[in-house]
């Protein structure tokens, strides 16, 4: 059974009665729904649907994440008129915009004029939170730590930067993100042109870092336990304490090519923190664009991260400033 | 077996699938061009089909005949001409058959004399005609800047239309005028597909912000930490969505014009640059001094939808190449009727 697990999909899926759970004590609700197998899910998880713990913090999530849904879905349907196939053609390019500048902080603006954007961002943070809560104390009634919620709010910390933090800072909600595909980007191009290329944000670039160093661990622990499997590799946890073959073999494929290893529990703390960093760094680089820095590239050449290049293009004078310019 | 995860995995994946071979692709060979200092991402990216089809679409009329410069002028032969009376009759003759082949090569002269007695002023594309001659005349006089040498012709433009193809007018967007005046749907004036911003989400009407009123295109701070500049992001993006028109009309890149890394640093910008600077004020010029001015002169259905007369961006003349026309020199050939030196 154990070549097995030397493909890119699952392929060993268990079939029994469906399992509930371990009892928990001291929740008021119960786990809804008959669990139920799909095999095709199966190819990439576990075949087991259900049971759903959604409790009173997981419903209050669903229900303010609905309200604020159906805001946006409804806001982005009315600015193509009604017309629900334009809405489906153009969906990606549909937003619900923040106030204007006009508004600044005003709590609710008109409604036609960024008003809806508050309320909506009012209920999606909300749940949200809401949602951080469930999984805080689902993780508790576990038994288990509660690196889950912590990790997530690492990334609820750059959401309320992004959506809250940085706009109440600045004094405007303009400067929030829209809600919507394309707009979400092109607010983040516009963001980056405006305050003078993010590229040279150090926060920024710590926050690449450890985004394209989560995808690199992400990568090499991946790979190494698949690779191990057939020396059940796959049952990490107990090799925590008790190394087997597939440890030892592991630890030495690393160290042969790198020098160093990291070990069966040390690995997913590189991995957390990676992850978490991520957005915790990217959070502060976007707090302190605008509020603290205005132009990221002139910051840099102050502080000598911008190389020099030659003058390719022959000394290029900004024509508005001759004399007798056009204005 | 539950049937509804494959059948929403296979809807989720035929509906991706669809998405991304429909977007708009640019099949090879693309060819690239090194502009700058190496490693600075300084490129043109050309789609090379598409590069070979623009230059056959591109290609000026042949040379005309060498008209008569001499006997006498046609303000003597024509007493009632308010404009080219300085010129000889061939001269006229020549002009006015060039125009009728690059403006209304179908209706010929009708489409702006009464043939019937040609000096007659009273059709509003004679009316159009004349200004249009003097809007040509101050391009290649005043705005050399931009046009250098090569300078412009009625056919730069029009290719043979009436109306040229590539105009522009105020964008409400999409939909009834009045439609954003509701209590839901607010767009921000971006957000929906259309030709204006180039297919993307960006802001639809930036030409009325910068070709026509002097909107700041500028949204930079000079000063590493803030010294009271006040452009808001939605500026930029007003400004972005500019620049994609800018960027499509001449089919370059932002890097045509633009270093990679500081937008709007000029002491590293491509010298390009400067020549589309002197472009946007030489379209908003153009905008405010000839074309909206026309506006009482045109019949309703050569208005925009908001009641304002067509315009002209860099697409007008441009029209998907750096140097309309692939670069030839029309001019060379009207000199004393449209070039610069003549009042």
């Amino acid at each position: 059974m154990l070549p097995e697990y030397q493909n890119f999909f699952t392929r060993v899926q268990v079939r029994t009665a469906p399992d509930p759970g371990v009892p928990v004590w001291g929740g008021r609700y119960e786990r809804i729904g008959t669990p139920f197998f799909s095999y095709w899910i199966g190819k990439i998880g576990n075949a087991q649907i259900g049971p759903i713990y959604l409790g009173a913090l997981g419903t209050a999530a669903a229900f303010t994440f609905t309200i604020g849904f159906v805001i946006i879905g409804f806001n982005m349907l009315a600015s193509v008129h009604w017309n629900p196939i334009q809405f489906v053609r153009q969906l990606p390019w549909l937003a619900l915009e923040p106030p204007p500048p006009s508004q600044g902080l005003k709590l609710i603006p008109p409604l036609n004029q960024g008003g809806w954007w508050n309320i909506a961002g009012f209920f999606i943070t909300l749940s949200i939170m809401l949602w951080w809560l469930r999984m805080y104390r689902r993780a508790r009634a576990l038994g288990m730590g509660t690196h889950v919620p912590w990790a997530f709010a690492s990334a609820i910390w750059l959401y309320l930067v992004l959506g809250f933090i940085r706009p109440v800072l600045m004094g405007s909600w303009s400067e929030a993100v829209p809600f919507g595909i394309f707009p979400h980007l092109d607010w983040t191009t516009a963001f980056s042109i405006r305050y003078g290329n993010l590229y040279y944000n150090p926060f920024h670039c710590l926050s690449i870092v450890f985004l394209y160093g989560s995808v690199l661990l992400f990568a090499m622990h991946g790979a190494t336990i698949l690779a191990v499997s057939r020396y059940g590799g796959e049952r990490e946890i107990e090799q925590i304490v008790d190394r087997g073959t597939a440890t030892e073999r592991a630890a030495l494929f690393w160290r042969w090519t790198m020098g160093f290893n990291a070990t069966m529990e040390s690995i997913h703390r590189w991995a957390w923190w990676f992850a978490v960093l991520t957005s915790l760094t990217g959070g502060i680089g976007i707090l302190l664009t605008g509020t603290v820095v205005d132009n990221w590239y002139l910051w840099g050449i102050k502080h000598g991260m911008v190389p020099g290049y030659p003058d390719v293009f022959g000394g290029v004078v900004d024509p508005s400033l001759a004399p007798g310019a056009k204005p | 077996m539950k049937l509804w995860v494959p059948v929403t995995g296979a809807i989720v994946v035929l509906l991706g699938g669809w998405m991304v071979a429909t977007a708009g692709w640019s099949l090879p060979p693309v060819d690239n061009k090194q502009t700058g200092f190496r490693g600075t991402g300084m490129v043109q990216i050309i789609d090379h089909d598409r590069a070979v089809k623009l230059q056959a679409a591109n290609v000026p009329p042949p040379s005309p005949y060498d008209p008569d410069p001499t006997g006498p002028r046609a303000k003597e032969t024509y007493p009632g001409l308010q404009l080219l009376g300085d010129l000889s009759g061939d001269q006229l003759l020549r002009l006015m058959t060039s125009m009728a082949e690059w403006v209304a090569p179908e209706q010929g002269c009708a489409y702006c004399h009464n043939v019937e007695n040609m000096a007659d002023d009273t059709m509003y594309t004679h009316k159009v005609a004349r200004r249009m001659i003097q809007m040509t005349r101050t391009i290649n006089a005043e705005w050399k800047s931009h046009v250098g040498a090569t300078g412009v012709t009625c056919h730069t433009c029009h290719r043979g239309n009436p109306v040229p193809k590539n105009i522009w007018f105020a964008e409400p967007g999409p939909g009834p005028i009045a439609g954003n005046t509701g209590w839901v749907g607010w767009r921000n004036g971006q957000n929906v597909v259309t030709s204006t911003s180039n297919s993307t989400s960006l802001p639809y009407d930036y030409a009325s912000d910068y070709l026509l009123k002097d909107n700041k295109i500028r949204v930079h701070t000079l000063t590493a930490l803030p010294s009271g500049n006040k452009a808001t992001i939605m500026d930029t993006e007003s400004t972005y969505g500019f620049m994609v028109h800018m960027s499509t009309g001449l089919g370059v890149n932002c890097t045509f014009c633009h270093n990679s890394r500081a937008f709007n640093a000029w002491d590293e910008s491509p010298p390009q640059r400067v020549t589309a600077w002197h472009g946007i004020r030489m379209a908003r010029s153009l905008n405010v001094n000839y074309l909206e001015p026309l506006k009482p002169v045109y019949p309703a259905e050569r208005l925009g939808r908001l009641g304002d007369a067509p315009k002209a961006n860099c697409s007008t003349c441009h029209q998907g190449q750096n140097k309309p026309l692939n670069g030839v020199s029309m001019l060379k050939d009207y000199q004393a009727e449209l070039g610069g030196g003549t009042p």
